[in-house]
Formats: C-alpha cells, sequence, structure tokens
C-alpha cells in the first residue's frame, strides 16, 4: 500500500471581505486584475504546478480526500477546479472513496456550478451558514439572506451532492441565546448530515476587532457563550448528530475525513498561498500573497516561507491538543503515567467522562469540552 | 608646614602612645564625611596631590568588592600640631553608618579615644547620627562638634551651632566650622585633634590585647581583620589567639593603612592597623573578639563582645527553583564578610526550596538581597519580614517563632514581641502626623524635646514588628522626605497577637501566614483575600480565599470557576501556531506554583507578598 496524502486547495478570493475574517483572502479589487475570470485562469495554472512539485517531493501516493476552502472556491468557475481534481487524478491515485468536498457561499453558489462540480467527482459541500438571525450575520458582515441558505441546500442535494455541511457561528457581539437557539433550530431543518459551530474568535486585525475596541459593539460573556454551546450540542444530539470533534456533528457517515486527517496526523499538502503542508514530521507553509505565490512557482522557485521539523516532544504535544478534542479521545497508554494522574482529577471533577475513563480512555464531557485547552495546557510536560 | 615628610614620621611599633590620636567621625550620609575625610589625606600628603581623586577611601570601597585590594577602614596620617610643634600619627577609623549595624559603630567606637561630629550647618543633625553621637558619649569620647560646608550660601552656622552646643554640652563658639570642599578650617581642625582627644592609655609591657573593629574578607588575601591595640604588642610571625573562640593563628602580615596597606614590624599600644591570618571566613575574626598571643596570652579579654543577633527574619526563595543550589553557594559565600548573616533551608508548600535568613535590620536583609541579586545573579521572592516571637502555650511549652509557620497551633498563653527604643528627629510641623503614625503601631511616647526652635527630638517605644513593616517608608511620605529613624532594641513586652493564615480552597498557603495584632487581624485578612482574588486567575473550579485566625474564618473571597478555556477552531494551518501558544504556556507554566489544585502565578505570590505601601501606590498608578 503507497503512502496517504490529502490534498487542501486555497482559493484566496473572495467578493468581500466578512466583518470577523483574518483568513488569507483577497477580493478582486485588492488584486487589481482585469477580471475574475483571468484571475482565476492564472492562478490555477499555479496551483497545478505546485501539485506536479507535490509529486516530485512525495512520489507516488494515494489521495483520500481533496478540500477546496478559501476564501471563496465557489467563486471560481468550475471548470478551474475540475482541472485541479484532473491534475491530482493525474499525477496520484485518487482513493475509491474519495473525500472531495468544495467549499461555497449560499449567495453566489449556482445550480450549474454544483452540477458540473459533482460531475468532476466533488462530493461534499461545505457551507457557510454561520446564522439564521439577520442582525447577527449584518454584525458578521455576511451578504447572505437567511433563505438563501435553504436554497442553495436544496441545490446541492438536487446537483447530488449526499455529504452536505454547514458552519455556524456563534457568541457574536448583539446574539441573544434565543437568536442562537433560533440558528441551532434552522440548520437541524436542512438537508444535511454535517453540522461545524464555532464560538466566534476576535482575530487581530479584523474590521471587528476594531468595533469592538472603539466600544462600538461588546463581546457577550464567556459565561453565555458556553451557555450557547451547550445548547447547541444537546439539540444537534438529540436530531442524530454525534459529536466527533469539538466543533463538528454529523450523522452516522458524514463526518468530514479531510479535517480528521488534520487530527490524527495524517499527510496533507497545502496548495496555494499561506497554506500549511505536513509530510514527514516537517510542516511548511507557503508565502502569503497570491501575487508572490505566483510569481515563485511561475519562476521555478518553491513557494515555501518557512518550515519547522517536528521534534517527538512536539509531536507529542500536538497528539495531546489534537486528540483531545476528538470523540475517539485519548487511551491512557498514550498517555505518561504522570498524566494520567493529573487527567484523573478531571474525572472527579466531571470533565473527563467517567464510563470511558473505566474503558482506560480519556474523553471529555460536554464541560470538559468547554475547558479543553485548559486541560491540555494542565497535562502537557 | 604641618605635615611631615613619610620617612620622617613616627613609625608603626615605634610610636609613643602619647604621640598618637585615635578619632572617628559621626556624619549623616550626605554631610560630607568624605570629602573632609579627602582632605585630610591631602593636607598630610599621604596622598600626593597628582594621585588624589575625589571620595579617595570610598573609592577603595569598591575596588574592595570587586577584590582587587583591601578597603581602608583606618587610615595612619602624620601630622606636626601647628600649636606645639611636635609630630604626631592620628588615625582615621571608619564607622558604619547605619542603625542596623550599631554594634559594629559601637566597636568602631571603642577604638577611639574621641570623635569628630560632623553636621551639615545647611540641614543639621540627623537621627542616625544623634544616636551615633550618644554611643559616643556613652563610650566616654571626646566629642569634637564640626559645622562642615560653611561654603554653601543656605548655611546656617550659628543655628546649627546652637543645635550642636546643646546636644554635646559645649559653648556654641566651640563648634569648629569647616569646608571639605574648600580646605577651610581643615588644618585646625586637625590641629585640635591633637590639642582636646586624650593619647591612648595601655600597658606597652603587658599581654597583648587589641579590639576587632572590623573584619572583611577579600578574595586574594583572605580575611583582613582591623584592630586597635590595647595593651602590650603584635608582630609579625606570631602566633595569635581570639578570645571568644579559643582559635589559634599565624600572623602572616600585620601593617598600617596609609591609606595603602604597607607591612610593619608589628603594632604597638594605642596603635591602629591589619591583621592578616589566612583564615577565610570572617566568622573566625569577629568584630568586637579580643586579640591576643598564644604564648602569652591576656588572662580578661576587653569588654563588650557580643554575638551578632538577627532581629528579623525572612524567607529567601529563588524563582527558579533549579538556581536553590547557586542560592545556597552565594549565601556560604556572603556569609565569608558577613557575620551576622544567619540563615537555614526552609521548605514552604507554596514557594519551593530557599532558606529562612536571619538580618540585623531591614537594611541589612535590603543589603544582602540586593547583593545576591546582583552579584551572583539571582532573582529571588522574599517573604514579608517578621521578627522573633517567644510563644508560650497553655502546656507552658516555651517556643521560639522566627516564621509564622512555626506558630502553635494549639492554645497560646502569651506571644513576647521584641521591643525598640525609636528617636525621630523631624521639623516641628510633623509632630502631629508622627505621633498618628506611632499610634496606629502601637508606639508609646517616651518623651519630647526641642533641639531648637523647629526641629524635635520624638521618643517611642514601638513593637520591632510594626517597623519592619513599611514604617519608615511611611514615616517619609508622612514627612515629606524630612524626618529622620533611629531605633535599637530594649528587650522584650507581652503582645496580643494572633496568627492570621489564608487558605486557598482550604490549604494553608504558609508564604502569607502572618502574626499580627489582634485589632489588625481582620484588616490584613481583608487585604490579602481581595488582593488574592485579583492576581489568581480563573480555575476550572470555584476556589475559596479565605483568612483564619484558627479555625475561625475572619474574611472570604471567591474565584468564580471558569467557564471556558478552549478555541473554537483547530485546522491546518491552526495546529502550529496553537502549538506554538501551548509551548509559551509550558515555560509560563514553570512559573505556575500549586497550590493543592490551585494555579497560582509567581507573579501573583510577588505581588501579594510586596508590602502595603507598594500595592497602594500601584493602585495609584492605575
Amino acid at each position: 500500500m503507497s503512502r496517504r496524502l490529502s490534498f487542501y486547495i486555497h482559493i484566496p478570493y473572495c467578493i468581500k471581505r466578512c466583518g470577523y475574517c483574518d483568513f488569507n483572502t483577497y477580493t478582486p479589487a485588492e488584486l487589481q486584475g482585469p477580471d475574475l475570470e483571468s484571475v482565476s485562469k492564472n492562478y490555477i495554472s499555479a496551483v497545478l504546478k505546485e501539485i506536479e512539485l507535490a509529486q516530485k517531493t512525495v512520489g507516488a501516493a494515494e489521495v483520500p480526500s481533496i478540500f477546496f476552502g478559501g476564501g471563496t472556491p465557489s467563486l471560481m468557475p468550475a471548470a478551474e477546479l475540475a482541472r485541479v481534481i484532473q491534475e491530482i487524478r493525474d499525477r496520484f491515485e485518487l482513493s475509491p472513496d474519495i473525500e472531495i468536498t468544495i467549499e461555497v457561499n449560499p449567495d453566489s453558489v449556482s445550480l450549474d456550478f454544483l452540477e458540473k462540480m459533482r460531475q468532476a467527482g466533488a462530493n461534499r459541500i461545505s457551507m457557510g451558514m454561520q446564522s439564521a438571525v439577520p442582525h447577527v450575520l449584518k454584525v458578521l458582515d455576511r451578504t447572505h439572506n437567511p433563505e438563501n441558505v435553504s436554497t442553495a441546500v436544496e441545490k446541492a442535494r438536487k446537483a447530488g451532492f449526499e455529504h452536505v455541511s454547514v458552519d455556524l457561528i456563534y457568541g457574536a457581539p448583539g446574539e441573544s441565546v434565543s437568536d442562537w437557539q433560533q440558528s441551532v433550530t434552522s440548520a437541524l431543518q436542512l438537508p444535511i448530515d454535517h453540522i461545524s459551530a464555532y464560538a466566534l474568535i476576535i482575530e487581530k486585525g479584523t474590521k471587528l476587532a476594531a468595533q469592538i475596541s472603539r466600544g462600538e459593539v461588546q463581546m457577550p460573556p464567556d459565561e453565555e457563550t458556553a451557555e450557547k454551546y451547550l445548547i447547541a450540542d444537546s439539540a444537534f444530539e438529540a436530531a442524530g448528530f454525534n459529536w466527533y470533534e469539538l466543533s463538528n456533528w454529523s450523522k452516522p457517515g458524514g463526518q468530514c475525513r479531510h479535517n480528521i486527517a488534520y487530527w490524527n496526523g495524517s499527510m496533507w499538502w497545502g496548495v496555494g498561498p499561506g497554506a500549511h503542508s505536513y509530510f514527514d514530521n516537517r510542516r511548511w507553509w507557503n508565502v502569503k500573497h497570491p501575487a508572490t505565490y505566483q510569481q515563485k512557482i511561475n519562476a521555478g522557485e518553491s513557494p515555501v516561507q518557512s518550515e519547522e521539523i517536528l521534534s517527538e516532544e512536539n509531536l507529542a504535544d500536538e497528539y495531546l491538543m489534537l486528540q483531545i478534542r476528538r470523540r475517539e479521545g485519548i487511551p491512557h497508554r498514550n498517555l505518561k503515567d504522570s498524566q494520567v494522574s493529573r487527567a484523573a482529577e478531571y474525572v472527579d471533577s466531571g470533565h473527563l467522562d467517567q464510563a470511558e475513563w473505566t474503558a482506560q480512555k480519556l474523553v471529555l464531557t460536554q464541560q470538559g469540552r468547554l475547558i479543553a485547552d485548559r486541560i491540555v495546557r494542565d497535562l502537557v510536560l | 608646614m604641618p605635615a611631615i615628610p613619610l620617612n620622617k614620621a613616627p613609625q608603626p611599633a615605634a610610636t609613643n602612645p602619647e604621640q598618637i590620636r585615635n578619632f572617628c567621625i559621626i556624619a549623616h550620609i550626605d554631610h560630607g564625611k568624605s570629602t573632609l575625610a579627602d582632605r585630610m589625606l591631602g593636607i598630610t600628603e599621604v596622598v600626593e596631590a597628582r594621585n588624589m581623586r575625589a571620595q579617595y577611601l570610598d573609592r577603595m570601597d569598591i575596588e574592595r568588592e570587586r577584590g582587587i585590594t583591601i578597603k581602608s577602614q583606618a587610615v595612619r596620617l602624620p601630622w606636626r600640631s601647628g600649636i606645639d610643634g611636635k609630630d604626631y600619627i592620628l588615625n582615621m577609623i571608619d564607622t558604619p553608618g547605619h542603625v542596623d549595624f550599631t554594634y559594629e559603630v559601637s566597636r568602631s567606637l571603642a577604638a577611639c579615644e574621641g570623635a569628630i561630629l560632623l553636621v551639615d550647618c545647611a540641614q543639621g543633625i540627623e537621627a542616625q547620627t544623634l544616636a551615633n553621637l550618644y554611643l559616643a558619649m556613652e563610650n566616654d569620647l571626646t566629642i569634637i562638634p564640626v559645622l562642615n560646608k560653611i561654603d554653601l550660601p543656605a548655611a546656617q552656622p550659628e543655628k546649627f551651632a546652637l543645635e550642636l552646643s546643646k546636644l554635646v554640652g559645649c559653648k556654641p563658639e566651640d563648634c569648629l566650622k569647616v569646608s571639605g570642599k574648600t580646605g577651610a578650617g581643615v588644618e585646625e581642625l586637625l590641629d585640635q585633634i591633637v590639642a582636646q582627644i586624650p593619647a591612648p592609655k595601655g600597658k606597652p609591657d603587658g599581654p597583648a590585647r587589641a579590639l576587632i573593629f572590623d573584619s572583611v574578607y577579600d578574595t586574594y588575601r583572605g580575611v583582613v581583620t582591623y584592630v586597635r591595640v590595647v595593651d602590650g604588642s603584635l608582630s609579625p610571625r606570631e602566633q595569635i589567639q581570639m578570645f571568644s573562640t579559643g582559635v589559634k593563628h599565624e600572623l602572616l602580615d600585620i601593617g598600617v593603612i596609609s591609606p595603602e596597606p604597607v607591612s610593619s614590624k608589628g603594632l604597638g599600644v594605642g596603635e591602629v592597623g591589619y591583621l592578616i591570618t589566612g583564615v577565610k571566613d570572617v566568622r573566625l575574626s569577629r568584630v568586637g573578639d579580643t586579640v591576643t598571643t598564644f604564648h602569652k596570652p591576656a588572662k580578661d579579654a576587653l569588654s563588650g563582645y557580643k554575638d551578632p543577633k538577627p532581629m528579623v527574619f525572612s524567607g529567601l526563595y529563588p524563582i527558579d527553583g533549579d538556581e536553590y543550589p547557586m542560592l545556597r553557594d552565594a549565601l556560604d559565600k556572603l556569609q565569608l564578610n558577613d557575620a551576622a548573616l544567619v540563615y537555614e533551608p526552609e521548605t514552604s508548600a507554596a514557594l519551593g526550596f530557599g532558606f529562612r535568613c536571619g538580618f540585623l535590620g531591614l537594611l541589612h536583609m535590603e543589603i544582602v538581597r540586593e547583593r545576591l541579586e546582583r552579584e551572583f545573579n539571582l532573582t529571588l521572592i522574599s517573604t514579608a519580614p517578621n521578627v522573633v516571637y517567644s510563644v508560650t502555650t497553655e502546656g507552658g511549652q516555651d517556643i521560639v517563632v522566627t516564621n509564622p509557620s512555626e506558630y502553635p497551633n494549639g492554645k497560646v498563653e502569651k506571644v513576647m514581641e521584641p521591643i525598640v527604643r525609636a528617636t525621630i528627629l523631624s521639623p516641628t510641623d510633623f509632630i502631629g502626623t508622627i505621633m498618628e503614625l506611632c499610634q496606629q503601631r502601637r508606639g508609646t511616647l517616651n518623651g519630647m524635646d526641642y533641639l531648637s526652635e523647629d526641629r524635635v527630638e520624638i521618643r517611642y517605644t514601638l513593637p520591632l514588628a510594626e517597623i519592619v513593616f513599611d514604617f519608615f517608608d511611611q514615616l517619609k511620605s508622612r514627612t515629606k522626605g524630612y524626618a529622620s529613624l533611629d531605633y535599637e532594641p530594649i528587650g522584650e513586652a507581652e503582645g496580643d497577637l494572633v496568627k492570621v493564615d489564608i487558605l486557598l480552597q482550604g490549604e494553608t498557603v504558609d508564604a502569607f501566614s502572618s502574626i499580627v495584632h489582634r485589632e489588625k487581624a481582620y484588616a490584613y485578612g481583608v487585604m490579602m483575600t481581595t488582593k488574592l482574588r485579583e492576581l489568581i486567575p480563573r480555575q476550572q473550579f470555584e476556589v475559596p480565599i479565605q483568612a483564619a485566625i484558627g479555625a475561625k474564618i475572619i474574611a472570604r473571597e471567591n474565584i468564580r470557576a471558569i467557564r471556558k478555556d478552549v478555541l473554537a477552531k483547530c485546522y491546518g494551518g491552526d495546529i502550529t501556531r496553537k502549538r506554538k501558544l501551548l509551548e509559551k504556556q509550558k515555560e509560563g507554566k514553570k512559573r505556575m506554583k500549586m497550590v493543592g489544585r490551585v494555579e497560582v502565578p509567581q507573579e501573583a505570590f510577588i505581588a501579594a507578598l510586596s508590602t502595603n505601601a507598594d500595592a497602594e501606590s500601584g493602585k495609584a498608578k492605575k
């Protein structure tokens, strides 16, 4: 059996940047290209060259998943994204049950695009829903109407996607507990098999961060955001969506295998500006700006900005930090004795599941998931 | 020309005691002692003009710290009197200038027959100078009152001459007026030293007796001991013996300081000089001890020897636990030069491994701590200083408590605490505020005297414990820096004292336990619990903070449990960033101390242990 390598394809373009977003993405105005079409063509050509580079570096490999993220992949012509899938198919071996995910914006996605992507081999759609409440969407600076989400999900189903996921964000300024309840209920009415729900993180340098520091809007207290997590988790579980990672829930068979690859130490190649890759204990990331990235690629230079070699200790830390977030949990045998005895206190305090603990496993309870980072800090060393 | 060419001056071991005058200079820190000493070195020509530099003797102090040369504790100055034209040897003996070192001062004074009371005639006398003056008078020294800095525009020589004459018991016109800066009046002062201060008296043929008035560790030469010969004489290569320990040493070198060390053929009656025996530890050559010779030992020691007794105790802990062995080595080294420093290993549940150290007083404590940090590059936490208590339990058992953790848990019959006699000199404007401060600190007024129309001496009896806790800072801030303080221990008194413990989640944090007056226990409890609530980060469980006397809770605060501590997203690009943050937190964790299950950052300990005054000024800044 050859090695396995997942691909992340970064599409660094958005029509408009959302107020909370610090991702590496650019609006057409920022790029000063002639039009999106030619920008796309040039960009995808560079992506194909990096895939060629991946083949030279890795050699033969089986590809279990591809994920188009961004930015807004659905801004690209479907044919361009199809070229990427084809390139990977030409240079590597695709797993028979490969998962190919496209992130789409509910506003801009068309049935035509979805059908073409389905034909090209994509089989999973991830949609940025964020909230079902207009005033919350407005704070988040999102452009879509809540109704667009169900229309877009219908289109995806119609195009033949059996796996559809929506992303939700909670804890935005001005969001009440009942606002959140409404978003959760709306999401659960959709014909989907996966939900990601994230507490809003205020990233430095974003428009929202500036609004908060100027006092124009206020973050809700942590207590309330914690309560929202509990509300969501209970509602999702009741509707048959089981948590498999701290912020991810799915119906049976709906787990996102690409994301699991990040968490279980599998190897992945991130293609595009600012994308991170992990291969053989080495992690590297590309230069950030699409123009610089394309320049380097076209000149036959490495697009890598920096890299790190992971030590045993780094790997152990990452294992703990990532695996603890998963429903699978951590078997006692993968921990040091001192860590196990330290962790025992969290069983008593209700942060670790008692039954799983008895079965020699460390699995977070609802309450435990809320302070996962604290527990990790406590257990490292 | 009153200076004598060096080769014609009377030589050590061959100087008639009649020709010797031993004196010291009592002065406050910035009243011009160093400048006057420079001027004396210049006028007597022991330092050539081309080699002269400002603060000549002080400069050598710094060199001594770096281990290059020995310090100049007693300088031999040849002088031809302008009054009778005869040749004399003047020995100028240095005295330490602080309240913590009263005993060392008293030994320096005991080596002299006279003292110059040097006062800045723009500022007047300060409390420590006054205390040292009284000490000199108790030692029957001849006092020569001298007003310095008469060249200053703000000089008020008449006013302060009156103040000095009242203190010394002379006429105002008997006060000499000099300027160390210009040299005015300094030759006359040297002549007056010869004329007024008595020559030393001793038995030249008796068994040797010499008083140790200072003892300094030098990296190259070992311990250098400064002595004043009282009877008999000491010669090179002779075997000498210390009275207190009975230990015998070979005299490797003997000589005088003029102002560089010069070996001599010995030291005779009344002479002052240094001895080197090759010992490496100042505790074997203690200030106040008597040196005699082994082959012809004296029967009785000179009076006045005392073992230095630590008055203030504090725990010193390295912030980085790995530095514990370095701290031990550093204390060992410091002790070579500081016979008064005592320490023993101590373990604190909250702070780890450290040492309980005993000091002569607060300044001594600050000096030691600063030297440990500066010279040995250590970073330390010190617990709040405390005094020594004698506790009698109801069972009649006596316990000496140098650390609040030794305070007995059961019922206590009585607690004795050290008390001091404090002298405060201040402008009269501040009498009210000083009395208020002393009353708050459980003081008893003993008396008040006006030194002049606008300066007053206030005397209080105070518990030492009240002084070690920021009293001096309070006094200075309430009197705009004008008041000066001196104190001396006068014994013990019973106090209504209790131990207040601080508990985190039911566990006592030993570093925060304090022995306080019953009436102040509640205030201490509230202060500490409030402070800690602000300093300790929220944990995954609720943490009660309590202050307790025995089993009785007197104050309580709660740190609410943290509800959420997790970042929602963790995908490809987040992993490195998140791990790097974790690595940083791992580093930070080394600076965390566990109290039971509660994580307390080291910063919280440092902030909580800093004094009230610090905390208040910290608040003011916010």
